[in-house]
């Protein structure tokens, strides 16, 4: 077996810091859009955050959104063309904090549309702020004193939430913080836009990553705290699946 | 053949738009729009296009944008608070170049106001309301018929210039019913192909809308000045408005939207008394009709503004004038509606005392 670029994927440097998560799902979605044969009648929708450039790396039509708004977007996209797949790309913040009403709605209408949420419990492009992931004692530029402290409440999870709705059809967390992690990530996503293709609705795949720069850690260590730390607050599995 | 129907105006903007091939409408109940919605959850389905009720109007617009971005001739609406929320995506949608039509049944304002009728909304509208140097064609219809024919043309305009358009109307518009012939749509231009639509790449690059600009560090300058390039087309080609016993006036009223019509009354009778007063009445707001006011200037004495609102388009008006003449004001917000009498009476003041000098009540 030859180890290829898949097609969905441009031939070009990535913005992303060494150690980020965000480029192996890019990859993961690249490969699962090749190998459904899909690129061609798949449009994306990108977030603001980190992943906003996703139209310089993703080899497919993509529409850049607002905070937050990608699930209300790829909403008005899906029902004007039915047949086309129709894909969000969001970060914490922009899922789970200022689009919290659009992810919520989004998936209780069961959109037949795939969302794919990169969970790295901080604000990445910003510059390292609480996100509504961020762990209970964890430091970020508006916690220092650890969160928790100021009455910031608790980190959001959103399958555990998404899942006493009636409206989704599949919601699973999976990893990216080893191979074995990354193996059912692919399947995670692959069944997420299978669903989508068979018309069943609403799906939602959680990616815990790592953000080394933002969380003031190496990649090694961060690697480490998406295994140790993110796994036990935010345990994977699948949280619906009809 | 054209039709004569008889409905509310929220009803009748749903059937113009269908007619205009709108296909996707999303929104969220606010009063006085309230019609819009709910004739919308069952006109789309049988016109065969897409209804959504949103959850927000945040939501909604958003929704637009991907219709847009799909290909989809698309419309949402709301009152004051409502458009509000909306500006975050206006600006989006302005920014990315896309059609769309957006309608504003304004309400008393400012924070939640009450549901009577108002023109409140006129800056947000005319001089962009949300982020960034933008802007919409705001049209302003004072009847049902209005209302009908610039909803036909609202689809148009934005397909041609590849930009959002507001219909500014207000509570009373929404509310009221008179009978109206139901043209056909007939195109007001030969529409350009929509090359820049996300339907997927089959045969083609991939597309991007977007509306980040990074590098290199003069893009996002360039394309602001390729918006401005439109936005100066705009002006050049766009300039709707009504002109009654202007000629030879003395007093000019201008009033867009229903005190418009209520001017027009009030001029009609000045005439009967002998009165050289004339009307000016846009119908669209921007790009704001500049031509008949600067002709008007020529030979006016005095002009009167007319609005539901304490002096927003008062300042396009003297804008318009260059302040060439004194412009007295009549209006107030909150729901506060104009009555013949009281603009005739203001006429009849600037009619006669233009000798003694200015005294109307003239806004500083």
């Amino acid at each position: 077996m030859e180890f290829r670029r898949p097609k969905t994927l441009k031939n070009v440097l990535t913005h992303y810091c060494p150690g980020c998560g965000h480029g192996i799902v890019h990859r993961l979605v690249a490969e699962v859009i090749d190998e459904l044969g899909i690129r061609e009648r798949t449009i994306g929708t990108a977030p603001v955050g980190c992943a906003v450039l996703l139209y310089d790396y993703m080899n497919c039509d993509i529409i850049e959104c607002a905070h937050g708004r990608p699930p209300a977007v790829a909403t008005g996209i899906k029902r004007v063309l039915p047949d086309r797949i129709v894909f969000t790309y969001q970060g914490d913040g922009d899922l789970a904090a200022i689009g919290a009403a659009e992810t919520i709605h989004a998936a209780n209408r069961g959109e037949n549309i795939t969302v794919i949420f990169v969970n790295n419990a901080i604000y990445g492009m910003t510059g390292g702020q609480m996100a509504p992931t961020t762990l209970m004692g964890q430091w970020s530029t508006t916690t220092p004193a650890g969160r928790g402290k100021l009455g910031e409440g608790g980190p959001i999870k959103v399958c555990e939430m998404l899942s006493a709705l009636d409206g989704p059809c599949y919601l699973e967390r999976v990893a990216v913080s080893t191979p074995k992690d990354v193996l059912r990530a692919k399947k995670a996503i692959r069944k997420a836009f299978e669903n989508q293709i068979a018309g069943k609705g609403f799906s939602l795949v959680e990616v815990l990553s790592m953000c080394p720069t933002d969380w003031k850690l190496s990649p090694k260590e961060a690697v480490d705290f998406v295994n140790e730390k993110m796994k036990t607050v935010f345990p994977l599995g699948v949280f619906k699946d009809r | 053949m054209s039709e004569k129907i008889l409905l509310k105006g929220n009803e009748l903007l749903v059937e113009a738009a269908i007619e205009a091939g709108c296909r996707f409408y999303a929104g969220y109940p606010i009063t006085p729009q309230n019609e819009v919605p709910e004739r919308m959850s069952w006109r789309m389905p049988q016109a065969g296009g897409v209804f959504v009720q949103a959850e927000s109007e945040i939501a909604a617009v958003n929704m637009l944008f991907g219709a847009s971005a799909a290909g989809a001739r698309c419309m949402t609406s709301s009152s004051s608070p409502g458009i509000s929320l909306k500006q975050e995506g206006i600006s989006y949608i302005a920014a990315a170049e896309l059609p769309c039509v957006i309608v504003n049944m304004q309400r008393g304002g400012p924070g939640l106001g009450n549901i009577r009728a108002s023109q409140g909304d006129y800056f947000q509208a005319v001089k962009g309301g949300g982020h960034g140097d933008y802007r919409l064609i705001v049209l302003a219809p004072a009847t049902l018929q209005e209302l009908y024919d610039l909803t036909l043309n609202a689809f148009d305009y934005a397909d041609f210039y590849r930009n959002p358009v507001m219909i500014l109307g207000d509570g009373i518009l929404g509310q009221m019913a008179e009978p109206v012939e139901a043209h056909p749509y007939r195109p007001l231009f030969k529409l350009p192909p929509k090359d820049y639509i996300l339907d997927g790449c089959r045969g083609r690059a991939p597309r991007v809308i977007r509306t980040l600009f990074l590098h290199p560090s003069d893009s996002l300058v360039q394309h602001n000045l390729r918006l401005q390039k439109k936005y100066a087309k705009m002006q050049r080609e766009i300039s709707l408005y009504e002109e009654f016993e202007t000629a030879d006036a003395d007093v000019i009223v201008t009033a867009y939207g229903i005190p418009g019509r209520v001017a027009k009354g009030a001029v009609k009778r000045a005439r009967r008394e002998g009165l050289k007063a004339g009307l000016i009445r846009p119908l669209c707001v921007w790009p704001f009709p500049v031509q008949p006011y600067q002709n008007a200037a020529k030979q006016a004495k005095a002009f009167l503004v007319v609005e539901m609102s304490h002096g927003q388009f008062i300042e396009d008006v003297k804008l318009a004038i260059e302040c060439r003449r004194p412009v007295a004001f009549l209006g107030k917000g909150g729901g506060w509606y104009p009555s013949e009498e009281e603009i005739l009476e203001q006429i009849r003041h600037l009619a006669g005392a233009r000798s003694k000098g200015l005294k109307a009540q003239r806004k500083s």
